[in-house]
């Protein structure tokens, strides 16, 4: 609670007892996804065709695998932070409400490491 | 619990544009994430699995229902980004003028919809291929 003084009293407490973070981690994930995405959306008109060995090419470079994992990253905690207030606004059942969180981080971890590890795996080149 | 008055909800209020506008951030952006983050796990593994499973994934993905949900999607993404790009106007406490907030929460949604459109005439008609 700080020192006594206003600030510190306020500093980091909020309702939620962690201030604005999650509001302030929704916008940050919020700019990561637009430019991601935008560079997503441009490169897959820029392939032309999207065929196996055009895709996989592409993403093995650098730049594309670099910039994949980061948007998965970026778009995997901006759906998990999304999904966590539709949860908290619709289910007012303690329990459910717990185990439906618990649910959604297994999911967001789970395709989210999946989908980093598919895009390591054409990048170092293991795959056919 | 049960007993406690309630604040008036939907019914209540005249319709506007920014109710819609708001509803559609949240309906766009929770399906993106529930159907969106699904197609790109799928994407991602079908790429990293091989020409194979890639067959598999392109065969779905151009089926009519894969185009529906592909188009969806990206109409999807766009009106959520539209409305998050508003989202952020009003967080820095601007728009919020009756006129303004109106003009915008009309004008988000019809953007989206042309940035689809958009898109999608780059994807199916490659530079070129129009000429």
């Amino acid at each position: 609670m700080g020192n006594g003084t206003s600030i510190g009293k306020v500093r980091g407490l909020g309702s939620a007892q962690d201030g604005a973070h999650h509001w302030l981690v929704q916008r940050f994930t919020a700019i990561g996804n637009l430019v991601l995405m935008s560079w997503l959306l441009v490169s897959f008109i820029g392939l032309g065709d999207l065929s196996h060995s055009t895709v996989s090419a592409w993403i093995a470079k650098p730049i594309p695998a670099t910039a994949m994992i980061l948007l998965v990253v970026s778009l995997f905690w901006h759906a998990r932070l999304g999904l966590q207030v539709l949860i908290e606004d619709y289910i007012h059942d303690g329990g459910s409400k717990f185990a439906l969180l618990a649910a959604l981080n297994l999911a967001v971890i789970g395709g989210g490491a999946f989908s980093i590890f598919s895009v390591a795996r054409l990048a170092l080149g293991v795959s056919a | 619990m049960s007993q406690r008055p309630l604040s008036p909800h939907l019914q209540i209020w005249r319709w506007g544009p920014h109710m819609f506008v708001s509803i559609l951030h949240r309906v766009t952006g929770d399906g993106m994430a529930l159907v969106g983050l699904a197609v790109l796990v799928w994407w991602l593994g079908a790429l990293a699995s091989g020409p194979e499973a890639y067959t598999t994934f392109t065969e779905m993905m151009t089926s009519p229902i894969g185009y529906a949900v592909l188009v969806g999607l990206t109409w999807a993404f766009f009106t959520h980004m539209m409305s998050g790009l508003r989202h952020f106007v009003l967080d820095i406490g601007a728009g919020y003028e009756l006129d303004t907030n109106r003009m915008w929460s009309i004008a988000s949604p019809i953007i989206a919809v042309l940035l689809t459109g958009a898109f999608w005439m780059f994807v199916l008609f490659p530079k070129g291929a129009l000429a």
